[in-house]
């Protein structure tokens, strides 16, 4: 077996690596890390579903991490050091996910994980990060972080959770669109979220929730179920996932033509999917929850601008070299948040090595207010130590001749619901 | 929904389900009975299919029906060729032989869903309709489109029975499926013969998945669900026959689709599998099939 490398580094070997050091340091366009004790990077490990069934979303959650890490590292990087990113496909498996996870602690000596969205791939990786002592940021808005479910090294500071968001779209549905709700959601964690929050929050409010209706998330057609939608009801609230998004709205304005009940959904079921797309014009005058509003709007802010152009993003929400290529805009801003915070989480940790990795999560415990800014372009979010989790604006639109206008933004406090848990007294 | 309406919906979705994995079905059952091997990359043959499909249709533009059509012919014929290159290349070197030709289309099976994920993509990509045209029938809209594959698949499953009952061809194909090596005494390329009802079973299935495009998007990993529901009919069916496989597509394609629609997606398949073990203890060479002498 090769000995360790440390004791047999000869005087040789070290020249050639000050001589090296020493020709990056003058190549043109080179940032002066100068200031950091050691120029290593900073190794990011990015679970990214590259394929499988969210392998849409993988594609923009990609885009923006290198766009963020850009900018970052164009002013400097973290601490003096530059951010590498460390990019493993989980193809969207909860099994390959908590590889990814291995091999980022093991193999490629990262410093923290990033990145992942599904839940069941979040629920089935978070354990393993516990173990292997890794800071773990998802970006993946299951309830599974603050709910308590997972540990201490599991945060989730860069986007809203589902919790919170349909209990702040409750009141709007009961308000403005009907009292007699269905509801169609993915049979996994993240629908069941929906299943169970929304309805509380709605019969909370006076509502009816008059059926639910799961469909699996590797489903490829989808009319069968629409039978089970009842006729009375005035308010199909549908939240879908997976590649077959597109055929299931399309199917759902097959059978319902302009005579179904009122539509409120979540972009969710038409993420990344071009809604000019013949046979999605049924959707005119519905409205959509967006994390963050898929077209630029009129009181569109200096942040939004920046950071949609950063990541290649034009005004309807498409990438700048396809205008087919529809972005996963509601969701992909966590990730631009997310190495954010960890970049602030980082500085003010004072982090080195791994060593300082519970100091690193005791940073981002200590957060609180996060105002809208360049690092936080969808707005203002308010961050929970106690249960790792963020809370922030939640956005309203209506399909209004091919685009989606904002309707309503929610207040912050709209979104807080009572702690069920409180990570800090877990030990590291 | 009342119920009269109710089951109307569900005996049209499924017969749309029936039409594309009777011809799915047809596929595996032909090269089966006649070359008397397991594909198990039938299913990819199938999403082959359907992602050329959305290459064809997306080098066309204009009214989508001509893309469509192109697809249609072009389609089948490209699929075709893959399987006769994968069968020349490696099957018939294995001598058909029952236990490597499983492993050999595993790995068939891999190569081509890899391909597939490093050119096309891990997006689902749509095709749009020849015709866009929604029926209201009052209680529910149906597309006018899901008639047109009821359709022809139905004139395409009487094509195929007409060649292999009225044709040189056609006879060839069943003297090679009753005995071969009588047939080859009788000199039949026997050889020549298994490349081409290679070709043709995936072709078949390719038929298929163009029809099926347009409804449902194309996707690197849409052949495993098709596949393992076309070994469900083969074998209730009876294994190279073609009136049972027909005739228990339209079975497990009607019952999965009026049972999605009354119960659940899940208690379909589990149900379809029960099927199986029930006909495999009571008729174990399927419906239709006949026993081997």
């Amino acid at each position: 077996m090769k000995k360790n490398s440390k004791n047999n580094f000869s005087r040789r070997k070290l020249m050639k690596s000050v001589a090296a050091a020493g020709t990056v340091a003058v190549m043109p366009g080179f940032v002066n890390y100068s200031q950091a004790s050691s120029s290593a990077p900073i190794r990011i490990g990015f679970q990214v579903h590259r394929t499988g069934i969210g392998a849409a979303y993988g594609r923009w959650y990609d885009r923006t991490t290198q766009a963020a890490v850009k900018i970052i590292n164009d002013s400097g990087g973290i601490n003096g050091r530059p951010v590498e990113i460390i990019s493993e496909d989980d193809g969207t498996d909860p099994k390959r996910g908590a590889e990814a996870l291995e091999k980022f602690a093991n193999q490629h000596n990262c410093d923290v994980a990033f990145g992942t969205l599904f839940s069941h791939v979040v629920i089935g990786s978070a354990p393993r990060a516990g173990e292997l002592k890794l800071p773990y940021f998802v970006v993946s808005e299951g309830h599974h972080v603050a709910s308590g479910m997972l540990n201490r090294y599991t945060l989730q500071p860069g986007i809203t959770d589902v919790k919170s968001q349909v209990q702040a779209m409750a009141p709007f549905v009961k308000d403005n669109l009907g009292k007699k709700v269905t509801m169609v959601y993915p049979d996994f964690a993240f629908g069941h979220d929906h299943r169970d929050y929304f309805s509380a929050a709605f019969e909370a409010r006076g509502g009816e929730i008059i059926a639910k209706v799961p469909i699996p998330p590797t489903e490829s057609s989808f009319s069968k179920y629409f039978p089970k939608i009842p006729r009375d009801t005035e308010v199909l609230y549908h939240v879908m996932v997976g590649p077959a998004v597109l055929t299931f709205v399309k199917e759902l304005g097959e059978f319902y033509g302009s005579k179904g009940p009122k539509l409120f959904g979540f972009i969710d079921s038409v993420e990344a999917v071009d809604l000019n797309t013949p046979g999605l014009e049924f959707l005119d005058g519905s409205y959509f929850w967006e994390g963050n509003p898929r077209y630029a709007q009129d009181n569109q802010t200096d942040h939004d601008q920046f950071y949609r152009s950063a990541v290649g993003v034009d005004k309807n929400g498409a990438s700048v070299s396809d205008p087919k290529d529809v972005s996963t805009y509601a969701h992909m801003f966590g990730c631009w948040e997310t190495l954010h915070i960890i970049k602030k989480g980082m500085e003010e940790s004072g982090y080195s090595n791994v060593k300082d990795r519970s100091k690193l999560i005791e940073a981002v415990e200590s957060m609180k207010n996060m105002p809208l800014s360049q690092a936080h372009p969808q707005g203002a979010k308010i961050f929970n130590g106690k249960t790792h989790q963020t809370f922030g604006h939640q956005y309203i639109t209506k399909m209004t001749n091919g685009k989606l206008v904002l309707a309503h933004t929610t207040s912050i406090e709209d979104t807080f619901y009572p702690d069920e848990v409180d990570y800090t007294k877990q030990s590291f | 929904m009342e119920l009269g309406p109710y089951l109307l919906f569900a005996s049209l979705e499924g017969l749309v389900h029936a039409a594309v994995l009777s011809l799915i079905a047809l596929g595996l059952s032909l090269v089966f009975g006649v070359m008397r091997i397991v594909n198990v990359a039938h299913g990819e043959f199938f999403m082959l299919g359907a992602i050329i499909t959305w290459w064809v249709s997306s080098l066309v533009s204009g009214n989508p029906a001509i893309g469509f059509l192109l697809a249609l012919l072009v389609v089948p014929f490209i699929v075709g060729i893959t399987a006769v290159f994968s069968d020349w290349l490696i099957l018939r070197h294995l001598k058909y032989d029952p236990e490597a030709t499983i492993i050999a289309t595993i790995g068939i099976l891999y190569i081509i869903q890899q391909f597939a994920l490093m050119t096309f993509g891990p997006d689902a990509r749509p095709v749009e309709q020849p015709f866009n045209i929604r029926l209201d029938l009052y209680w529910f809209g149906f597309s006018a489109y899901k008639f047109f594959v009821i359709l022809s698949a139905i004139i395409l499953l009487i094509t195929i029975w007409l060649v292999m009952t009225k044709t040189k061809f056609g006879l060839i194909l069943r003297a090679t499926q009753l005995d071969s090596e009588i047939a080859q005494a009788f000199g039949i390329p026997i050889s020549r013969v298994y490349n081409i009802v290679f070709g043709l079973g995936a072709a078949i299935a390719a038929v298929g998945a163009v029809l099926i495009v347009p409804i449902q998007q194309a996707h690197y990993l849409m052949g495993g669900e098709p596949l393992l529901l076309a070994f469900i009919v083969v074998i209730i069916g009876g294994l190279g026959s073609l009136k049972g496989t027909v005739a228990a597509a339209i079975l497990i394609g009607m019952s999965d689709g009026i049972i999605s629609v009354f119960f659940s997606p899940n208690i379909a398949k589990i149900l379809a599998t029960l099927l199986v073990v029930v006909v495999l203890i009571i008729k174990p060479n399927g419906l239709f099939g006949t026993t081997k002498t």
